[in-house]
């Protein structure tokens, strides 16, 4: 009876002392601070930083001094609190949102056919060119929406068009990528004034294809010339530079200039 | 001698030919107006060499090939070039001095407009080369190019480049593409009874422009008729005619390689590996009347049908016909509200049309119609995982797996189960009892993938 015990206790202890001495021999010496950074962090683990994920992004906060506040995710309140353990100062840049340059919903662009293949953009594409009339607007399969980690994107079921709501919006930027049509843009969310529109036809063109789609008739350039600029038939607003002028709204002879992102 | 052989997998839809394969081919009236588009085959679309306001003839080039993947395209009738860039609905526009219209695909394409002024009357640019047996390969191949002949069974593959194999690549048989296995077409059923003769010259020039012996014509056994009279043209001319099972997609080279000679061709390789070259039997014609008769191809046979057409029918019709006018030569439809799907094509691989605009192309090798009862919407469910299409995929693939993939946007997974494999056929979608859009699911896969090897060469 005594023996197995003994053998067991042995084995045990010798296992024991061979941990213990890799653990002195083999140790990796990390900078506590990167696990405390790390845990002060959202863990949204999205990537917006631009880091492979929230590990990575505390690394490169406590070893090459890059600015907390760069994860899209962080509250002030938590860059802060970052930054103040760290030792750093922070300095807030303009907060970007997703924007979906599209508001021509299928009243506005009626569907060519009916589509009954997968749910998905880019999938949709592939047969003839989707079935909404206008060749650039958003189609509404929610491919962006899957996309965002932060459920910022809703898809109006019945209008088929994707709507960004910037509360939730956190700047990630991941929808930018996905979308087959190249609709989103990153934009400031301070900026007061949108246009809503991406499809750079004629007017004669673009009014057969979508009520609501810009006609490049220039009344919001002339208006606003330093900060809206057009590209052939198409308003672009320069967010660099962007417009406050919300006359603008009441100027489009189509519409497709909105105040917020919601209220498309 | 007959044979039966068969390649793994495939389905036997309902086959809807009774409709039309005893119509004789009728050759179409001059239309009005016929909108030739410059990228009706695979490759760099042609560079127009007239514009607006020029007057063309019959035949005429009107397009030159850009490129050794293109080919050029020739005036089906003669007449006048005009714009129809106002006419058109959503999305036409001009570029580069030539109309863009929207094409079958969905997608904008150059497009020249010719308003026939009803002479017909023809341009003598290519001579016929009556002796074409003295003639040297190159200049027969030439020929091909400059009738602008493309691969007419769907794929409008340039006929000139499959006729130009490496000279490291050793061909050794001629496989000729006559099994017509998609459902309610006729087209080349009807050519071999009518254009018999035709149609054995034109193999035996490019057999002469391959330097190669043995060929071999594939024939679904649905049409014993056609294999008669070919096999009675034929025997005089030491080629083989092969009965083949009616099992879809029997046409597709691949398959058609393996019934005829029992080879494989490898894992993303081209049909060329395996010694064959397989060439569809409208392009055999097309080869005839561009070497005998110094015809260019502006003109196919189509066939014209299904439940809602009033009189389905074979035609020869001029490549830019609408499809409006097309139908009204059927007789058009007999209840206008019951049309569910226009497609161009057969129904398993082709393509759904918005608006009866889009024109004939070289390789429309029918226009079927379906009521609404037919096309029936269905909502696709998950996978059940009963395996149905791991039995019929003719290229023993995995559907089910790949699907699942594919909708997880597992791409890199998906290519391990070798998705660039699939033919796109369309057998896996047909039996399906979940309704999955398996085809759809893997044209997005292999699109993503080919992006991201692109991105990856970069």
């Amino acid at each position: 009876m005594i023996a197995p015990l003994l053998f067991m206790a042995g084995i045990g202890l010798l296992l024991g002392i061979t941990i213990a001495l890799a653990n002195i021999f083999f140790s990796v010496k990390t900078d506590p601070r990167i696990e405390e950074v790390e845990d002060m962090l959202p863990g949204a683990n999205c990537g917006g930083c631009g880091f492979a994920g929230c590990n990575a992004f505390a690394k490169a906060v406590v070893l090459d001094a890059v600015e907390p506040q760069k994860c899209p995710v962080c509250s002030k309140e938590e860059a802060e609190n970052i930054a103040s353990h760290m030792g750093m100062s922070v300095e807030f840049d303009t907060p970007y949102v997703a924007l979906v340059k599209c508001c021509g919903d299928n009243s506005d662009s009626p569907e060519r056919a009916l589509y009954n293949g997968v749910t998905d953009c880019s999938a949709a594409l592939l047969v003839a060119g989707a079935t909404k009339s206008c060749q650039h607007g958003c189609l509404g399969m929610a491919t962006c929406a899957r996309a965002c980690p932060f459920n910022a994107i809703e898809i109006d079921e019945k209008r088929h068009i994707a709507i960004v709501h910037p509360e939730l919006c956190v700047g990630c930027g991941k929808c930018v990528s996905v979308c087959p049509r190249n609709l989103i843009d990153m934009v400031p969310k301070s900026a007061p004034v949108h246009i809503l529109c991406s499809s750079p036809e004629k007017a004669v063109l673009q009014k057969k294809a979508c009520s609501k789609g810009c006609i490049g008739c220039r009344k919001c350039s002339k208006l606003d010339p330093e900060s809206i600029k057009m590209d052939g038939f198409l308003a672009v607003m320069d967010y660099d530079n962007y417009s406050t002028n919300t006359e603008i709204i009441d100027v489009c002879p189509v519409h497709c200039i909105y105040p917020s992102l919601e209220e498309k | 001698m007959i044979k039966k052989k068969a390649f793994s997998g495939g389905v036997h839809p309902h086959d809807g030919k009774e409709l039309t394969n005893t119509k004789n081919i009728k050759i179409a009236p001059l239309m009005k107006e016929y909108a030739v588009s410059l990228s009706q085959h695979i490759g760099a679309p042609a560079k127009a060499i007239v514009k607006v306001g020029d007057t063309v003839l019959k035949g005429q080039k009107i397009a030159e090939a850009n490129g050794f993947v293109s080919v050029p395209i020739h005036a089906p009738t003669s007449g006048t070039i005009i714009s129809k860039n106002k006419k058109t609905s959503a999305g036409g526009r001009m570029e580069g001095g030539v109309d863009s219209v929207i094409g079958p695909t969905g997608a904008l394409v150059p497009m020249l407009t010719i308003s026939a002024d009803g002479e017909d009357t023809p341009c003598n640019d290519l001579e016929p080369i009556l002796s074409w047996q003295d003639c040297k390969p190159e200049d027969l191949k030439q020929r091909v190019l400059d009738a602008g002949i493309v691969g007419m069974g769907g794929a409008a593959f340039p006929t000139h480049v499959k006729l130009s194999p490496p000279p490291s690549q050793n061909i050794d048989t001629l496989v000729i593409n006559a099994s017509e296995c998609e459902p309610y077409l006729s087209a080349d059923h009807r050519q071999m009874l009518e254009d018999t003769k035709g149609i054995i010259e034109g193999i035996l020039i490019i057999k002469s422009i391959l330097g190669i012996q043995k060929v071999c014509i594939g024939i679904e056994s649905n049409k014993p008729d056609a294999i008669k009279a070919m096999q009675e043209e034929s025997r005089k001319h030491n080629i083989v005619v092969t009965a083949l099972p009616t099992m879809y997609p029997q046409g597709s080279e691949k398959q058609l390689i393996y019934a005829i000679t029992g080879r494989k061709v490898p894992m993303g390789k081209l049909p060329m590996e395996t010694g064959c070259v397989v060439q569809n039997i409208g392009t055999a014609f097309a080869i005839y009347e561009a070497v005998v008769k110094g015809k260019p191809l502006y003109e196919r046979i189509t066939t014209i049908t299904g439940s809602p057409i009033v009189n389905p029918s074979n035609w020869r019709l001029r490549v830019g016909t609408s499809l409006a006018d097309a139908l009204t030569l059927a007789e058009g439809v007999k209840n206008p509200d019951d049309i569910g799907k226009v497609i161009l094509g057969g129904p398993m691989m082709g393509m759904a049309q918005f608006s009866l605009d889009v024109p004939i192309m070289k390789n429309t090798s029918g226009i079927l119609l379906l009521n609404k009862q037919e096309v029936t919407l269905y909502t696709s469910g998950p996978c059940i995982r009963c395996g149905s299409c791991i039995n019929v995929c003719p290229q023993s693939l995995m559907p089910s797996t790949m699907g699942v993939q594919i909708e997880k946007e597992r791409f890199e997974l998906a290519e391990e189960t070798n998705i660039m494999n699939c033919i796109e056929c369309g057998c896996c979608s047909y039996v399906c009892p979940s309704h999955r859009p398996l085809v759809q699911l893997f044209r997005r896969g292999k699109s993503e993938i080919q992006a991201n090897n692109r991105k990856k060469k970069v």
